[in-house]
């Protein structure tokens, strides 16, 4: 499938699929696909710093909640006003909310990275926390309360361009941005240079590899489209506060990344869904047990990924390495 | 005056405690170069596993020395049994693997227990039994010092210069050392390198057990999730003294204390929790090695 490779043809093909689900599945499945592309983009950006440079971080949260924040605040006080620029309102302001997010990120990489392994975990983490604290702290922001009635993105008509189809085409044109960008950055020098740094850092710097730049660098791109996902989830949730971007939602995107497999992207994108769906689907085992057995299955599943496959459960491999004919027309090498 | 004198106390009282959690986190990073995240809710299971038997056996309205004894043991015995078996199958299964797999497995460990401690305990914040009995013992400047506080002095002060006797003066502290110096060396010279490294996480979940019960008397409110911020805390105070060092841990935890007592008396209350990161990142990035750590050259 050659045209999977090009990211025009990849968007026809999900919009698609986006107007199939339009007509054919109720709302509430369709906002669950709409969760499942921006935990997507977590796990994507995510997979970037944690699976392929090797670094750890666990303060991701930090950096979706600066991009919801920025988009909800420029969305309720800054509007365009016409409705035809409405869509290029939403557009510019999840843009900016992702750059927001990676000069956060690259004021905390700057420091942060200089730091290994354990530390970098705990100071991104503690990063993650002071945003947090931070935005908890601003009452032109809302504090405590969080910031509620964000506009969603704009229903056009009530057939085809439904509320849900519009979010989805922002969601996917998002999501095929990320993929691509992320996936020839690492065909290029700089992702050369960031498996380097995961493979041997102190080689990689014998060999002429900047690789603190190299982390800065993958670290911002990460926190950029961290940004991007949380102003998306900002506008799908129509309310946010600081109470949604705790450790656990870190904890949250390092789960989909661990269990697709470190370095995988599709790895990532398929644990991201399996993620989101899983407490969907273990919410009526709940009204069952009358207990939230979420969280128990998943840390169990982490430690015992970590024992018995501990690259994830793709590794480094993607769908295509596991099933062959995904990957007809591209040449045999 | 007198006001700073209260916070001053409390402030040492509460830098005692991080002091003990801290320990646990310094001896495990000594020995095993590892952040064991699930430290803090070892922490938390003592202070259930106190809450059950005192509730059991009547304990609850009994306050007195002898309670206190008794919760300690208990305490210290569910900890140590836990940090056994976190170490044995959680950890050891990875003992050559990479160190971010070990990191990945050790957040595992403490989200299950946080979880599971919610299934089983119930998410509802619970009230510690009363283990001493709320009396002013004395005054320093017209401020009186209360006999929960004395307490917790007493008890991190006792299990602070056991754990230093049994660190510097016996066999099994020396191998401890032997194997933090260097693991395969040691062995070669007839440690048992994995019982020493279980040893080393009874010890560490022992005065996670103690300082489970000191917090319970001084902030007598126990759920599931209440290890996480103090377990922060107490990692911040190990990494703040240096981590693997033990008088280290004992300085930092009580620097630790001492400053959140300021913040909150004379800052803002809400930025409490920041602080400690805040201290952590100034640490780590002017002295990474933290005050009485050294530095280590990394070499190919």
């Amino acid at each position: 499938m050659k045209w999977f490779k090009n990211p025009i043809l990849s968007l026809i093909a999900m919009l698609i699929v986006g107007l199939i689900f339009n007509f054919s599945v109720n709302a509430y499945i369709q906002i669950t696909i709409l969760f499942i592309m921006v935990n997507c983009i977590l796990a994507l950006s995510l997979n970037l710093v944690n699976g392929l440079t090797g670094q750890f971080s666990l303060g991701h949260a930090g950096f979706m909640a600066v991009g919801a924040y920025f988009a909800a605040y420029a969305g309720l006080n800054w509007s365009f006003g016409s409705p035809s620029l409405l869509a290029f309102q939403f557009f510019l302001y999840t843009l900016g909310g992702g750059i927001l997010a990676a000069i956060c990120g690259y004021l905390v990489g700057l420091p942060s990275l200089r730091l290994k392994g354990d530390y970098l975990a705990i100071v991104t983490l503690g990063f993650g926390e002071i945003i947090r604290v931070t935005l908890l702290n601003i009452d032109t922001l809302g504090g405590a309360r969080g910031i509620s009635g964000i506009p969603s993105f704009p229903e056009y008509d009530p057939v085809i361009f439904t509320s849900f189809f519009t979010s989805y085409i922002f969601a996917s044109i998002w999501l095929i941005i990320c993929f691509f960008f992320l996936w020839r950055i690492m065909q290029s020098q700089n992702g050369r240079a960031f498996l380097s740094v995961r493979e041997d850092e102190i080689a990689a710097e014998a060999l002429g590899v900047n690789t603190t730049k190299a982390k800065v660098r993958s670290f911002v791109i990460s926190s950029f489209f961290a940004g991007v996902a949380g102003a998306l989830y900002a506008h799908l949730t129509n309310y946010i506060s600081p109470s949604s971007f705790t450790f656990l939602q870190s904890v949250n995107v390092v789960i989909m990344v661990v269990l697709g497999g470190m370095g995988s992207f599709s790895g990532a994108i398929l644990a991201a869904a399996f993620v989101t769906i899983a407490p969907e689907l273990l919410r009526s085992l709940q009204a069952v047990t009358g207990v939230d057995l979420r969280m128990v299955i998943f840390s169990l599943c982490l430690i015992l990924i970590m024992i018995f496959r501990p690259k994830g459960l793709m590794g480094e491999k993607e769908l295509t390495d596991v099933f062959p004919w995904l990957r007809l027309g591209r040449k045999k090498a | 005056m007198q006001d700073l004198i209260q916070h001053i106390i409390n402030g040492v009282s509460l830098g005692s405690i991080y002091a003990l959690i801290a320990l646990g986190y310094t001896m495990v990073y000594g020995i095993l170069q590892m952040i064991n995240f699930a430290h803090s809710d070892v922490y938390m299971v003592g202070a259930f596993a106190a809450y059950f038997v005192a509730r059991w056996f009547g304990l609850n309205n009994s306050p007195g020395v002898g309670t206190l004894i008794t919760l300690l043991i208990v305490s210290i015995a569910a900890c140590s049994l836990l940090g056994l078996a976190i170490e044995r199958f959680a950890y050891r299964p990875l003992r050559r693997a990479p160190k971010l797999n070990i990191l990945i497995t050790a957040i595992g460990v403490s989200l299950f227990l946080q979880f599971s401690g919610q299934l089983i305990f119930g998410a509802d914040p619970k009230v510690f039994p009363n283990v001493i009995e709320d009396a002013t013992l004395f005054y320093i400047m017209e401020v009186p010092v209360k006999s929960f506080d004395i307490a917790i002095l007493g008890v991190s002060v006792c299990a602070m210069a056991i754990l230093h006797y049994l660190i510097y003066y016996t066999k099994l502290g020396m191998a401890m050392r032997a194997v933090s110096v260097n693991g395969p060396v040691a062995s070669m010279l007839g440690v048992n390198v994995n019982r020493v490294i279980g040893f080393t996480f009874v010890v560490g979940s022992s005065l996670a057990g103690i300082g489970s019960i000191l917090v319970g008397m001084k902030y007598p409110k126990i759920e599931p999730l209440m290890g996480t911020m103090i377990g922060l805390k107490a990692f911040v105070a190990a990494v703040l003294g240096g981590i693997g060092s033990v008088p280290g841990a004992v300085l930092g935890g009580v620097i630790m204390g001492l400053s959140e007592e300021m913040v909150v008396a004379y800052l803002s209350s809400t930025y409490r929790d920041a602080l400690a990161f805040g201290i952590l990142i100034v640490i780590l990035i002017f002295r990474p090695a933290g005050l009485l750590g050294k530095y280590t050259i990394e070499k190919v």
